[in-house]
């Protein structure tokens, strides 16, 4: 099990290879002794191979997401569970456009990557895992997720903590004794609250003393836009990257975190 | 709408199989059983089977004569609710019945929200600017979401007044108004009354009676009809085929069904879901910790709709990771 002092902690990447290069080099500039990313490698942005030069050149270690689980193993759909008919619409093209333009060799190395990955942060037990130690495909928001929930995730899965990702919203919440749940955002889409920046946590932790930081990431999203209209993705994703509000995947939002957004 | 379902390997599930008693249906004397996966939807019949309508489709002819479940008390919620922390409980629904009938609702939200996520079921009948300014107090008050689901079955005061009467959409339509402006971006909940065809546009009409209230972000819900209690006469009962079989359960992910994560409770013993209410069959035990250890019998015709569709009731369906 690997040992870190203060980790880089990395969301869903949807694509946004340039969200997750400026991501890196942030982190470097930021004294930490790892960078982890929690899955869901594809969906949404342009050019899905870009990603993983990104991720094997910095020693990234990887959690399976359950976008990455599809794609790798060619399934019907991202296993989001929207029901909605408009968000499963813009699902199927996010989903089509992203097998369509990911190697085969991607699809292996994806394959192959695990669910959870545990670590020590500090004297701290970490799991890293992609919706909940449960099961990935799982939202945990913050407005529906209580903390006597988590207590059981973390007492169940034997953890002081656990950091996953899966809703693209970041939160935190520490309770009881020094156990915290972290919800680290995601670098592939703004955080629906109208700046088109991204998000990433660095969590350092001196014994078991743990501090939790998010990092906003300014990207050039200008670029990303035009890649994505070059590719022909629709306009309803483009809009989010120049605009930071969510326009689809609107269905699986509570009515709280919701209600923040414009859409 | 029909859910695709995901084809999962056998023996990701628990399906026992056990000699059925007077539930024996379909031409079968063994019913599927779903094991709970764990407690993380407490469900409350909060207010029994009494509502101030009498809806053409209540699958549990909920009416202001129904008594056959009467209101739960806050005291009778809070010990539920204290049991649901050791339970490590997600969710909280309150249904009926029409919730806001009880007279301690506002008291049992606030106490639901110091320790999660809340939703109603309700009419929106009962909504006046007074009520709508508390929940949205309590909601402000809360790092949890306060979730209202109104039940509006037509895009016309015809169409809605016909299945849940005199008055009933344009008292709800308003109260959705009342919630929009309050900041609450309530889930509208219709049962399809229509061929599959003519969702689309029923939809857009949808969103243009709720624009017209202020309401120009809707979440709207299609829930198919559960063919028992009222709305067996209304339009027709299950076929003999609609049932489910223990074939049927052999590559289905339970995980999809509410019974596989939820509990019931009401004034007199738990049940493994909110539709069964009339049926033995969906009685487990007389208390939670009980009834978190029997599994749920898919003994009834109505499970077959949420083996068509997934769990219904649930403000999300339910869904299953397809296994490797």
């Amino acid at each position: 099990m690997r040992s870190y002092r203060r980790i880089a902690l990395f969301g869903g990447v949807y694509s946004n290879h340039l969200a997750l290069s400026a991501a890196i080099e942030d982190a470097l500039g930021r004294d930490v002794d790892g960078m982890m990313c929690l899955g869901d490698l594809g969906a949404f942005g342009p050019h899905p191979d870009r990603v993983f030069p990104l991720l094997r050149e910095h020693d990234i270690e990887v959690v399976k997401g359950n976008y990455d689980d599809s794609i790798a193993r060619g399934l019907d759909d991202c296993q989001c569970g929207y029901t909605d008919p408009r968000d499963n619409h813009f699902a199927r093209i996010s989903y089509r456009y992203t097998f369509d333009n990911t190697s085969p060799e991607n699809r292996v190395w994806m394959s192959n990557l695990p669910y959870e990955i545990r670590f020590r942060l500090g004297d701290l037990d970490v799991l890293a895992c992609h919706g909940s130690p449960r099961q990935t495909n799982e939202f945990l928001w913050e407005s529906t997720t209580p903390t006597h929930f988590l207590d059981k995730l973390a007492t169940d899965y034997s953890a002081d903590v656990v950091v996953g990702t899966h809703t693209g919203l970041r939160w935190n919440r520490s309770w009881g004794e020094q156990r915290t749940f972290v919800n680290v955002g995601a670098l592939g889409r703004p955080a629906n609250d109208g700046s088109p920046a991204v998000w990433y946590a660095i969590l350092q932790a001196e014994a078991r003393d743990m501090d939790v930081e998010f990092v906003s990431v300014a990207y050039d999203h200008l670029a990303l836009a035009k890649e994505m209209r070059d590719e022909e993705l629709p306009e309803e994703f483009v809009e989010t990257i120049l605009t930071g509000w969510w326009t689809t995947c609107l269905e699986i939002l509570p009515g709280k975190e919701r209600a923040a957004g414009r859409f | 709408m029909t859910k695709a379902l995901p084809t999962v390997r056998p023996g990701d599930h628990a399906i026992a199989v056990l000699p059925a008693g007077p539930a024996a249906r379909n031409g079968t004397d063994i019913v599927p059983e779903v094991e709970l996966r764990a407690l993380d939807q407490l469900w409350f019949q909060v207010s029994g089977t009494v509502c101030n309508l009498r809806c053409q489709h209540c699958f549990i002819s909920c009416s202001p004569e129904n008594h056959s479940f009467w209101f739960m008390s806050r005291d009778q919620v809070a010990a539920s609710l204290a049991e649901s922390v050791r339970l490590g409980v997600k969710e909280y629904y309150f249904t009926g019945g029409e919730p806001f009938m009880n007279r301690d609702m506002l008291g049992i939200l606030e106490d639901t929200l110091q320790i999660g996520p809340a939703t109603v079921l309700t009419n929106a009948t009962l909504l006046p600017q007074r009520v709508v300014d508390r929940l949205a107090e309590l909601s402000r008050a809360s790092r949890y979401t306060l979730e209202l689901r109104v039940s509006i079955d037509g895009v016309t005061a015809d169409m809605n007044d016909a299945i849940r009467g005199p008055g009933s959409f344009e008292r709800a339509v308003a109260a959705v108004g009342r919630l929009a402006a309050a900041g609450f971006l309530p889930i509208i909940t219709t049962m399809q009354s229509w061929p599959d065809h003519e969702t689309d546009p029923m939809l857009q009409d949808f969103h243009q009676v709720l624009a017209d209230v202020g309401y120009d972000r809707p979440r709207l819900k299609v829930l198919p009809p559960l063919r028992i209690g009222s709305e067996a006469s209304r339009d027709r009962p299950y076929d003999e085929a609609e049932a489910v079989t223990v074939d049927m359960m052999a590559e289905y992910p339970s995980d999809l069904l509410l019974c596989s994560s939820a509990r019931l409770v009401t004034s007199t013993g738990v049940w493994a879901c909110p539709i069964l209410l009339d049926y033995s069959s969906g009685r487990l035990a007389d208390t939670l910790d009980e009834a978190v250890a029997v599994p749920a019998r898919l003994a009834e015709q109505a499970c077959y709709t949420c083996w068509v569709n997934g769990a219904i009731c649930s403000n999300m369906p339910g869904f299953a990771m397809e296994q490797t």
